[in-house]
């Protein structure tokens, strides 16, 4: 690789943290005009880099050199590298709801004469960006009013509008259904195109190996190669996985002999509508069974109501104007509640941790038993003693890496989040468990623990429920999947005639069009 | 001794602000020239101060919630009313009084939590109405004063307890046992904890800082005692005080309620997915508020030894900057009684030293002003540089 050829090197990179090597010597270079995938684990150290790149982390507080199109930087500010054209987009995405996709577009750059803003050149400059990207929307459009897919590409729109010569995506698929990831990778090719250079950063292999020219593999702070995606040798997911986990996995899912007993859960004709927009059906005459010791999937894409069918079951935490009948045990119950629905042995635990889940500012003994406080309690008095017993006995069963059940749950990666979560709802002793995204943001390794916990409840007879938006993943521990489309169940596989390419056939079915 | 300081490090939240207690009370002994720490003043320092105290323990919980309670001024001036003329008008006997004046007070409660827990409106703008009603409706009960209360009313915030027990050596031998129980009943409670965490092989806190703490603690308890028993003996409102303390602390630490309410203020979502019934939770907040300003009411007009209209003016916010100072988190789910107890104590000292010099009262609003925002500081730049990263 010839030096004009490279429009980033970052050298010797260094950053410790009080007590952690973040980064330790990591290389990266950047050649112009690729895409140059990302991959490692939780808490390997890929967002530490990009926020070294990015000026989060000021220079002088990391040791090594950054050349940016061959010229040392040293950045002090997010605003230092985006004056030289570097733009990072988080996963969490920074747009403001109430505001016009215009506006957020040009925030903090404002289209302005003498401090007064132009909203003529604001407006056109803004829809000729947005055609740039591929969004069909008026740039008065409010950000709240565009789903996550489309506000992506309102930021890479942001991005561009900056004169962005390399462009930094953080997990850019990870919210998007398969449809968005698409167009939004279809986007990164045609600005690459353009002459802009990208690095992705990204859980999903398959997605990062099919786009990228060249991927460099970080794993405990240390760069450990970069692979070249375009030369004669053909890289896999299954070599990029091992150099990511440092090891083989010889299989991605534990093994299972399933025991399927009687019916346990059944849900008949379930609509529940929009909570604002109430004549809109979310989820529509949907029916589905689960049976003791049966693990059974949900897939769907995004909008398919999956997490909406789960959650107004689950005590009616979502939806309004529900209809539809649920049978326990052969049993007609009613869910109108959170507690009613756990007192019918019924626990969901949800796709987003941080925001349902979990209490980050608490410990983890107390977000352990804060579902089934009254297990503990005599007349309302909570047993401490008991309560750091049961916490302990999941620290060790579920294998939460802590220095003590005292630690703050904030404090833990996202795999060891994910395990306070199930344990919270183990120990609520359900016999029907939906577990929602139950993998999502968390690394491989702790992957394969979790799967190994979803067998270990199925083998003690419990009925779970998986909701994914990875269809190996259903396909390699369900025993049966359903596929939602448009909030009606558009059919069912079991685990030995199910395939991707079958699933996504029945994800994709569109509801016929009735007069309206 | 690295395990010491480490810890120290960790926890320095909590000893910080005992020791700006203790920096505050020194700095106030020596520019008062001793006289701040002469008995009559530390009986006075907690009967002018009861109040504080009482209404902080309600504000923790309705702060740790995610609450604020702006209106709990007005209702003691409210219920103080109504006590008032219990006693004056309908010449019920005083005790009957105080039932009456907890009975409002909870019937408050009821109220001001019927709109925010079931109907939904935000505490602060029901409690903003509440503020501007409680204290409309004092003033068309109350008139300005009512005066000549019965003397065993008047005996709850200016009395003391009989010396039962007699002397020794001069000193009021029941105010010295309550003080041996309380701080025996401190040690013997901190080493159990401590045991049942040893048999579990859990963590335990270094041995030098629990004792040090211990110490510390039974030196100020020893300290109030030896004072009290030298002079006056126990105040009665100091009994009220201490019994609630630990009442709460019990509630708010051991109970599924007071998990509930911290559950709460740390995500709310969170809590709603865990099955916490958040509805009745925050009503019962907010009745236990009403009941404890029905609390504060009787101990204010029992002081005042009258219903006075404008009484309780601005209590609100001294007892939300007592829960602040005391550690309490601004956004919920944070918060202690013991802290509040320590932050209502800084708020007291603060009041009682600046007007034994003399200091005037504008001035004095503005140094208590500066503290409650040196505090808050101190917390915010405390966990920035214990979040680290």
């Amino acid at each position: 690789m010839s030096t004009d050829n490279v429009i980033l090197e970052m050298r010797g990179i260094s950053k410790t943290f009080p007590g952690v090597k973040a980064l330790q010597d990591v290389t990266l270079t950047v050649a112009r005009g690729e895409v140059h995938g990302i991959c490692g684990e939780n808490g390997a150290g890929k967002s530490t880099l990009m926020k070294v790149l990015s000026g989060l982390h000021p220079h002088g507080t990391y040791e090594g050199d950054i050349l940016f199109e061959a010229e040392p930087c040293e950045f002090k500010t997010i605003r230092d590298s985006e004056h030289r054209g570097i733009v990072i987009i988080h996963q969490e995405l920074a747009l403001s709801p109430y505001l016009s996709i215009a506006e957020n577009i040009f925030l903090g750059n404002e289209q302005a004469t003498r401090g007064v803003i132009d909203w003529t050149k604001t407006n056109a400059e803004a829809a000729k960006l947005l055609a740039r990207v591929g969004l069909a929307e008026r740039p008065d459009t409010k950000i709240m009013d565009i789903g996550v897919g489309k506000q992506q590409l309102v930021e890479i729109a942001k991005a561009l509008s900056k004169r962005v010569k390399l462009l930094i995506l953080d997990e850019p698929t990870a919210a998007l259904n398969d449809e968005d990831s698409a167009h939004l990778l279809d986007l990164v090719r045609s600005l690459k195109e353009q002459g802009v250079t990208s690095i992705i950063i990204s859980h999903k292999i398959n997605e990062i190996a099919a786009i990228s020219d060249a991927i460099t593999v970080i794993r405990d702070g240390k760069t450990i190669e970069t692979l070249d995606m375009r030369g004669s040798e053909k890289i896999t997911e299954e070599r990029i996985i091992r150099r990511m986990v440092g090891r083989a996995l010889d299989s991605r899912f534990p093994e299972r002999e399933s025991h399927i007993g009687a019916e346990v859960l059944r849900i008949e004709d379930w609509t529940v509508h929009h909570p604002i927009d109430q004549s809109r059906k979310v989820v529509d005459g949907a029916s589905l069974t689960v049976s003791k010791g049966e693990v059974i999937g949900l897939a769907g894409l995004m909008g398919a109501g999956r997490t909406e069918l789960a959650m107004s079951i689950f005590g009616r935490t979502y939806g309004t104007n529900i209809s539809g009948r649920i049978f326990k045990d052969g049993q007609e119950i009613q869910t109108h509640s959170v507690h009613e629905a756990i007192m019918h042995g019924i626990a969901y635990a949800t796709e987003d941790r941080k925001k349902y889940g979990l209490n980050l500012i608490d410990d983890i003994k107390r977000n352990i038993t804060s579902s089934s406080l009254g297990k503990l309690a005599r007349f309302g008095v909570v047993d401490q003693e008991e309560e750091v017993l049961v916490a302990e006995r999941y620290r060790r069963d579920m294998n939460i890496k802590t220095p003590s059940v005292d630690a703050l749950v904030g404090k833990l990666s996202g795999g060891n989040q994910q395990k306070v979560v199930l344990s919270k709802w183990i120990y609520a002793d359900p016999d029907v468990l939906i577990l929602d995204e139950p993998t999502r943001g968390i690394d491989v390794g702790a992957k394969y623990e979790i799967y190994t916990i979803i067998n270990a409840l199925a083998d003690a007879g419990k009925a779970v429920v998986v909701i994914s938006s990875e269809l190996p993943e259903l396909l390699g521990i369900c025993d049966r999947i359903y596929a939602l489309s448009q909030g009606r169940v558009t059919g069912q596989l079991p685990r030995a005639e199910a395939t991707q390419e079958s699933l996504m056939h029945l994800m994709t079915q569109e509801k016929e069009v009735t007069s309206r | 001794m690295t395990a010491i300081r480490e810890y120290l490090g960790r926890n320095v939240r909590q000893y910080g602000i005992i020791g700006a207690l203790i920096v505050i009370v020194l700095l106030f002994q020596v520019l008062t020239n001793g006289r701040l720490l002469m008995p009559d003043n530390v009986a006075s320092l907690v009967q002018q101060n009861a109040y504080v105290m009482i209404l902080a323990i309600g504000m923790v919980m309705v702060i740790v919630a995610g609450h604020i309670d702006l209106s709990v001024g007005s209702v003691v001036a409210f219920v103080g009313g109504i006590v008032a003329i219990a006693m004056d008008k309908w010449n019920l006997p005083w005790l009957l009084a105080v039932l009456i004046g907890l009975v409002v007070g909870a019937l408050v409660g009821v109220w001001q939590g019927y709109w925010v827990a079931f109907v939904g409106i935000p505490a602060f703008i029901v409690t903003l109405a509440g503020m501007l009603i409680f204290r409309g409706l004092a003033i068309v009960l109350v008139g300005t004063t009512i005066a000549g209360l019965p003397p065993g009313f008047n005996a709850i915030s200016n009395g003391y307890l009989g010396n039962f027990l007699g002397y020794v050596a001069n000193r009021d031998m029941l105010t010295l046992t309550i003080g041996a129980l309380a701080i025996g009943g401190l040690v013997l409670t901190q080493f159990r904890a401590r045991a049942t965490l040893r048999k579990n092989d859990l963590e335990v806190e270094p041995m030098a800082a629990m004792v040090g703490k211990l110490v510390l603690f039974a030196l100020l308890l020893g300290f109030l005692t030896w004072v009290l028993s030298g002079s006056t003996g126990m105040p009665i409102v100091l009994v009220i005080v201490g019994v609630l303390i630990l009442a709460y602390t019990f509630v708010l630490g051991r109970t599924v309620f007071g998990r509930h309410i911290y559950a709460m203020g740390g995500n709310l979502n969170a809590a709603i997915m865990s099955g916490v019934n958040t509805r009745r939770v925050n009503f019962g907040i907010f009745v236990n508020m009403g009941v404890l300003a029905g609390v504060a009411a009787i101990v204010t007009t029992s002081r005042a030894g009258a219903g006075v209209a404008a009484a309780g003016d601005g209590f609100e916010l001294d007892a939300i900057a007592a829960a602040f100072i005391g550690g309490t988190a601004v956004t919920g789910g944070v918060g202690k009684v013991s802290g509040a107890m320590i932050g209502a104590l800084i708020m007291g000292v603060l009041n009682m030293g600046l007007s034994i010099m003399n200091v005037d009262p504008s001035w004095q609003k503005a140094i208590k002003g500066l503290v409650l925002l040196a505090a808050v500081a101190f917390d915010l730049v405390n966990k920035r540089r214990a979040g680290g990263r």
